[in-house]
């Protein structure tokens, strides 16, 4: 018998697979009445550092639990479960980004019952969480004034599919050339109008506005779901 | 760069559709992949006789369909294509511009014998 040759039509999305499982982990988030977020930023801008401020100013209000994606180390986990979040440590083993599957290891390990708000920390890295989904709310990310101006513009596929930008240590503006202008004229190509929170976790200055759009955001969530 | 997971993935795919088809071998898999989605050809490519070694896709040739990255100006409506990068409208110059095509990354279609 000769090997007859043909061609299959296929038309599948290569992530298609992740994207499925991201719809499974909002599903899930969505039942427990928990809003989520996913911190995504490049090492060293200050993702756990936010976390921290945030855990402790939610303290008392509202339960929050925190998923951290690593290389390696618990290191972070332990700073967010020092500050009263309820933290679980994912170790990527030297994947570059949390995919949905390892978030719903995360979500089978957290007691989303008692959880109000998830914050879900993805790896250091401007590149490829932006393109795995993960069944989270909101997108957000950090930048932060020492990692200079232009990285809208080398980083655009980040900056783009975001829903909320901080912008971290703007304690030292006075010593680092930061043009402002520039980096907004950039964001704003990239992402007209996205809700933006200039502050320094460090000096505690703009952390209220942050706050108040992430209560804001649990409290909707909490709120569309009593209407279902 | 995360092609490892992405060829994975990619096999999986390959396979599934190939298997349903009653392939004996797939041969070839012919990808589209649009300028914005920060995928690496030549990456994919490597990754790709590596993870394929003793499946149904042994062998098969990757065939890479690069789609522009087309841009809507949301002032003056103006669509434009560009090799990947984002600047403003080059006709009225604003900043506010809208992605048309450029993120695609799709299997579609595999070519099998049976």
């Amino acid at each position: 018998m000769t090997a007859s040759s043909r061609r299959v039509e296929v038309r599948e999305d290569v992530l298609g697979a992740n994207d499925l499982l991201a719809s499974e982990n909002r599903a899930r988030l969505e039942l427990a009445g928990v809003f989520s977020v996913n911190l995504m930023a490049s090492p060293g801008a200050g993702k756990t550092s936010l976390v921290e401020r945030t855990v402790q100013a939610l303290a008392g209000q509202m339960r929050v639990a925190f998923v951290d994606g690593d290389l390696a180390t618990s290191l972070d986990a332990d700073r967010a479960a020092a500050a009263g979040a309820a933290a679980i440590q994912i170790n990527t083993g030297g994947e570059c980004h949390l995919d949905a599957n390892m978030l719903q290891g995360a979500l089978d390990q957290l007691d989303l019952g008692r959880t109000d708000l998830l914050i879900v920390e993805n790896v250091g890295n401007l590149i490829c969480p932006a393109s795995f989904r993960l069944g989270t709310h909101k997108n957000v990310l950090i930048a932060s004034i020492p990692e200079g101006d232009d990285k809208p513009y080398k980083y655009p596929g980040t900056y783009r599919g975001v829903d909320a930008l901080v912008l971290n240590k703007i304690d030292l503006l006075p010593y680092v050339p930061f043009r402002m202008e520039y980096f907004r004229q950039g964001v704003e190509m990239l992402n007209p109008g996205v809700v933006t929170f200039v502050l320094s976790c460090r000096s505690g200055e703009g952390l209220s506005d942050w706050l108040q759009w992430l209560v804001g955001s649990v409290e909707a969530h909490r709120d569309t779901r009593k209407v279902e | 760069m995360h092609e490892m997971a992405v060829t994975e993935s990619l096999l999986a795919i390959a396979t599934r559709h190939g298997e349903a088809a009653g392939a004996s071998r797939v041969t070839d898999l012919y990808l589209v992949i649009g300028r914005l989605s920060s995928i690496v050809d030549d990456s994919v490519q490597f990754y790709w006789d590596f993870v394929s070694k003793g499946t149904v896709c042994e062998g098969a040739r990757l065939h890479f369909e690069r789609v522009p990255a087309t841009f809507r100006c949301l002032e003056c409506q103006s669509h434009y294509e560009l090799d990947g990068d984002f600047t403003p409208c080059p006709e009225c110059g604003s900043s506010r511009i809208e992605v048309v095509a450029g993120e695609e990354f799709r299997l579609e279609s595999v070519g099998i014998e049976s």
